[in-house]
């Protein structure tokens, strides 16, 4: 596929990296050629300097044959007249922004094939807060994703051992909770300092205290799944944020009424902008979130989560680090470096928050083929969780009309969940769905029109499983 | 030492496909069932056997690695020393009585395109032989890794940094396209298609298919091979001569603009490029004013046929090529030497001849203008600029370092050649057809000599001097650091 992203800012260098390994031409704009020479240096790619604004830019940059257009630049006013610049004059068939401001969402009239022809809007402070909103409601989980419209989520959570199915093995899971439909798609566990993932899940395999669990439930029972790896927490009351940017104040905003909430800023104006914006139940601090004392004084000790959310990995790692010596329950970092990511999660550290990661599901969406809904990257981009949508019929696809186990799946993947009834007989979008969640055993029946949600462990295997989805009309099998 | 298998891996890789090109000679050797057949199989399984062994044998001993940025120095000076070894095999095998320095100096001059030579009787050889020369040549232009980037994926990321190290000229973080391979590929199919082009040139001019497919791969390669010991004499013929002159000024050219004017189908780019403009203006009044001077000088007996000699001979010098259609040594020797000069920047950058290329001498000239401006306005703001772009100091700085190591490597060469015996006009004209990668120099090596009367030494000198010239010196010199080696 070939990809145009504009800016190599964070968010379009993670972008680029995520996708470069993936077998795509990827071209970069931006204005900075010394950010330019040292991603073409490091990635497989092709830099082009330049104001992206400019059709000639793009033109330079190959813009007549992309396929796909992430545009973004710092400026959202950039990101807007470049989506319509590439549809307009160069007739790229998906466009993508990212826009900051809170006003332009999915679906407006102005963000139309008419209007500006941004067919995505994607906002990496959006995402990290959506994430975050999760782990503040469900603390004891890793990561929770949502599929299917919320109708199932994907919850990863490690296996603590008081928890009422730790070593136990998978096939005990119905008598010791009869009733509870859920699916364990991956267990990671620690082998020599190394995260690996168990390839052969049956019946026998045990679930270890430590183990990075993945499974996908129906919404509605997260909290019992999460109950049934770990003791349950007391549900979180006080938060303590450290920086009060972006993601901070959005963050704020969504949470203020459900729970008590501090936050420490070290800019005195921002400090000001931020009462300002915010209900007086949220108490705003001027200060530095690497003070010890502004945090004891400040009962850090009592907080059953802190956040640090500066733009700065260092501070927001020795913030957390310092808040869980002082006697926080839970400490979640907004880490932008992978290298420091994978450095500090699972630590003293709970939680590494990656923003341009959180972004990146959204986007893969577009990347994979056939007909996907939705994708989220897990693991840092290692393993992948899939949603697509069973078009043709036992002839054109691979999967319609099938039992699970006939279903030819690469090394590791799993078929976590079926969403029934979303879609009517001819394959529209049916208007007051009943849908219904069904867990995947082996002698499932997958049918025409369901969403089938897939966890891959490797990336290597995405390709098998896109092919499963698409339809084609030589296929007779 | 562990920590270079992976490059020894690559190394193997690339040995294996550099068999596969001696198929080519095989099959004229076959079809022609000439002397020669007997030295290929040989020399394919040797190379064949030595890059499988390396390739296997490094590959699962040594621990798995993406090829680093630095490792790339070391792949492309190790791949270019060490193929002239292998593609000396079947000189050798054939010849009896030639010594492994004069076939690893055929052999090197074949690869890096330079084109002298240590063999007479060439008309004698087993056509196949020839062929083998020529191809070499074919091969080397382009660049033989960046024919394996195109081909092997394990190169990945590394791959830009190989791609890199081996093409010449002082900018290359412009990407063509997204990913290097591509890149590669798209170099390799109109290096191609302008050699196709050009055999069927030859053979339309009146060569014989073996001919024109020989001479094809020397001229776009701009090498300097021939067939014949007289070169392009052999025939005397105004229309082969036209032939040549247009293909070896096509291929002095940068691929990379034939690249971009394919893609976007227009002429435009290359047309507008400073370099060209500049590489074209400088051959038509170095062929146009030493025409005039062997008019002058009364050489020949009508401007016409001055200006027939000159055209070929300079531009198959100054586009560092080296075939030759009289004797221009004979000519009054201020021609010669101008010749000579031009050899040493006239080829454009990305293009398969050597020299500092025009790029770089154009840059040089814009500094030093700089600079007389700035004596005269202190405060003046004055950025070199190419093609409408600012240059990046960094670019100039290294042009200017490029510039004292071509220097140095020049004094050096042709002082351990006096030293050893050679006078200096032959030791001074053989460094820069050397390093310059042209073939021929005058004096002892002049264009109706060759390097045959050299000493084992001072073929060494040669040969490594080839090998410098064509890998632009740095990719070279910086495995003689000890910082390139310290973990």
């Amino acid at each position: 596929m070939k990809i145009l992203i504009l800016g190599a800012g964070r968010v379009g260098e993670s972008v680029a990296e995520s996708l470069v390994s993936e077998q795509n031409d990827i071209t970069v704009i931006d204005t900075s050629p010394a950010k330019l020479r040292a991603l073409q240096d490091r990635l497989d790619l092709r830099g082009v300097v330049g104001n992206g604004i400019q059709p000639s830019v793009l033109q330079e940059a190959g813009i007549e044959d992309t396929d796909l257009l992430i545009a973004c630049a710092p400026l959202d006013e950039t990101n807007l007249v470049v989506c319509k610049t590439a549809h307009d004059l160069f007739n790229v068939p998906t466009t993508i922004a990212r826009i900051r401001s809170a006003e332009f969402e999915d679906g407006a009239p102005l963000l139309g094939k008419t209007g500006f022809a941004v067919d995505k809007v994607i906002c990496p402070e959006a995402s990290v807060t959506a994430y975050v909103r999760k782990l503040i409601e469900f603390p004891t989980a890793l990561q929770v994703l949502e599929f299917a419209n919320g109708l199932v989520s994907l919850i990863a959570v490690r296996a603590v051992a008081d928890g009422p199915l730790v070593r136990h093995s998978l096939a005990e899971i119905p008598h010791l909770l009869p009733g509870l439909e859920m699916r364990i798609v991956a267990i990671y566990r620690q082998q020599n300092g190394q995260d690996r993932a168990i390839t052969q899940l049956d019946g026998h395999t045990r679930i270890e205290p430590g183990d990075e669990v993945f499974v996908l439930a129906a919404t509605e029972h997260i909290r019992t799944v999460l109950g049934a790896l770990r003791k349950m927490d007391r549900p979180v009351k006080r938060v303590m944020l450290a920086g009060g940017g972006k993601v901070g104040l959005r963050l704020a905003r969504e949470i203020h009424d459900r729970y008590q909430l501090k936050i420490i800023e070290t800019n005195r104006e921002r400090c000001e902008y931020l009462v300002s914006q915010l209900p007086s139940s949220v108490l705003v601090l001027e200060g530095d979130s690497t003070d010890e004392e502004l945090m004891a004084d400040e009962n850090v000790a009592d907080m059953d989560l802190f956040l640090a959310l500066t733009s700065d990995d260092e501070d927001n790692i020795m913030a957390c680090l310092l808040a869980k010596r002082l006697g926080a329950k839970r400490v979640f970092a907004l880490i932008n470096r992978k290298a420091y990511a994978d450095l500090v999660q699972g630590t003293q550290i709970d939680i590494a928050i990656s923003p341009a990661h959180a972004v990146l599901g959204e986007l893969l969406a577009f990347v994979r083929r056939g007909d996907v809904e939705a994708v989220h990257s897990l693991r840092r981009g290692a393993a992948e969780a899939l949603e697509g949508i069973v078009r043709g019929d036992m002839k054109t696809c691979r999967m319609a009309g099938r039992r699970v186990d006939q279903i030819e799946l690469p090394d590791g993947a799993q078929i976590g969940a079926i969403v029934r009834g979303l879609h009517l007989a001819d394959g529209s979008e049916a208007e007051n769905a009943k849908p219904r969640v069904i867990i995947a055993h082996h002698d499932t029946e997958i049918l025409q029109n369901d969403h089938v949600i897939v966890f891959i462990p490797r990336k290597r295997s995405i390709r098998a499983v896109e092919k499963l989805f698409q339809v084609s009309a030589t296929f007779f099998g | 030492m562990r920590h270079y298998l992976p490059v020894f891996a690559v190394l193997g890789g690339v040995l294996m496909i550099f068999s596969l090109a001696m198929l080519v000679p095989l099959a004229f050797a076959y079809f022609g069932r000439d002397a020669a057949l007997a030295a290929y199989d040989g020399a394919i399984l040797i190379t064949f056997g030595s890059g499988a062994l390396l390739f296997f044998g490094c590959r699962r001993r040594g621990t798995r690695r993406e090829l680093q940025p630095r490792d790339g120095f070391l792949l492309v000076t190790l791949v270019w020393s060490v193929l002239p070894v292998f593609g000396a095999l079947p000189l050798m095998f054939h010849l009896e009585g030639l010594s492994f320095t004069d076939a690893y100096f055929e052999a090197m001059s074949g690869l890096t395109t330079t084109g002298a030579t240590v063999l007479t009787g060439l008309e004698k050889l087993p056509l196949s032989i020839n062929v083998w020369r020529c191809f070499m040549v074919l091969i080397g232009g382009m660049g033989i890794l960046v024919l394996a980037v195109a081909i092997l994926p394990l190169l990945g990321v590394g791959g830009s940094q190989i791609f890199k190290a081996e093409t010449p000229g002082p900018m290359k973080d412009e990407k063509l396209t997204p990913r290097i391979a591509e890149t590669a590929r798209g170099l390799w199919t109109v290096y191609f298609a302008i050699a196709t082009a050009c055999f069927l040139a030859y053979a339309a001019a009146g060569m014989g298919w073996a001919d024109a497919f020989m001479h094809m791969c020397s001229t776009m390669g701009l090498g300097g091979f021939a067939a014949y010991d007289a070169s392009y004499g052999h025939w005397n013929s105004p229309a082969i001569e036209g032939v040549a002159i247009i293909f070896m000024l096509l291929a002095g050219v940068n691929f990379a603009l034939y690249f971009v004017a394919w893609k976007r189908g227009s002429l435009r780019g290359l047309l507008r490029d400073a370099e060209v403009r500049m590489y074209a203006l400088t051959m038509l009044l170095a062929v146009f004013g030493i025409a005039a001077f062997l008019a002058l000088h009364g050489v020949y007996p009508t401007f016409t046929e001055s200006l027939r000699h000159a055209a070929f001979n300079v531009v198959s010098i100054a586009t560092t090529t080296g075939f030759a259609s009289v004797d221009y040594a004979q000519w009054p020797i201020f021609a010669p030497v101008l010749m000579l000069f031009l050899c040493g920047f006239a080829t454009c950058a990305g293009s398969t001849g050597g020299g500092i290329k025009m790029a770089r001498a154009l840059l040089l000239l814009k500094q030093a203008r700089r600079e007389l401006t700035r004596i005269v306005h202190p405060r003046a703001v004055a950025p070199v600029t190419l093609g409408g772009g600012v240059v990046d100091p960094k670019v100039l700085q290294s042009v200017l370092a490029f510039m004292l190591f071509y220097g140095g490597v020049m004094v050096v060469a042709t002082l351990l050649l006096l030293v050893s015996g050679l006078d200096v006009i032959s030791a001074f004209t053989a460094v820069v057809a050397c390093i310059n990668n042209t073939g021929p120099g005058l004096g002892e090596v002049g264009p109706a000599n060759n390097f045959q009367g050299l000493t084992d030494f001072q073929t060494w000198v040669c040969s490594v001097t080839m090998l410098l010239g064509r890998l632009e010196l740095f990719t070279v010199l910086v495995l003689l650091t000890p910082q390139f080696w310290r973990k």
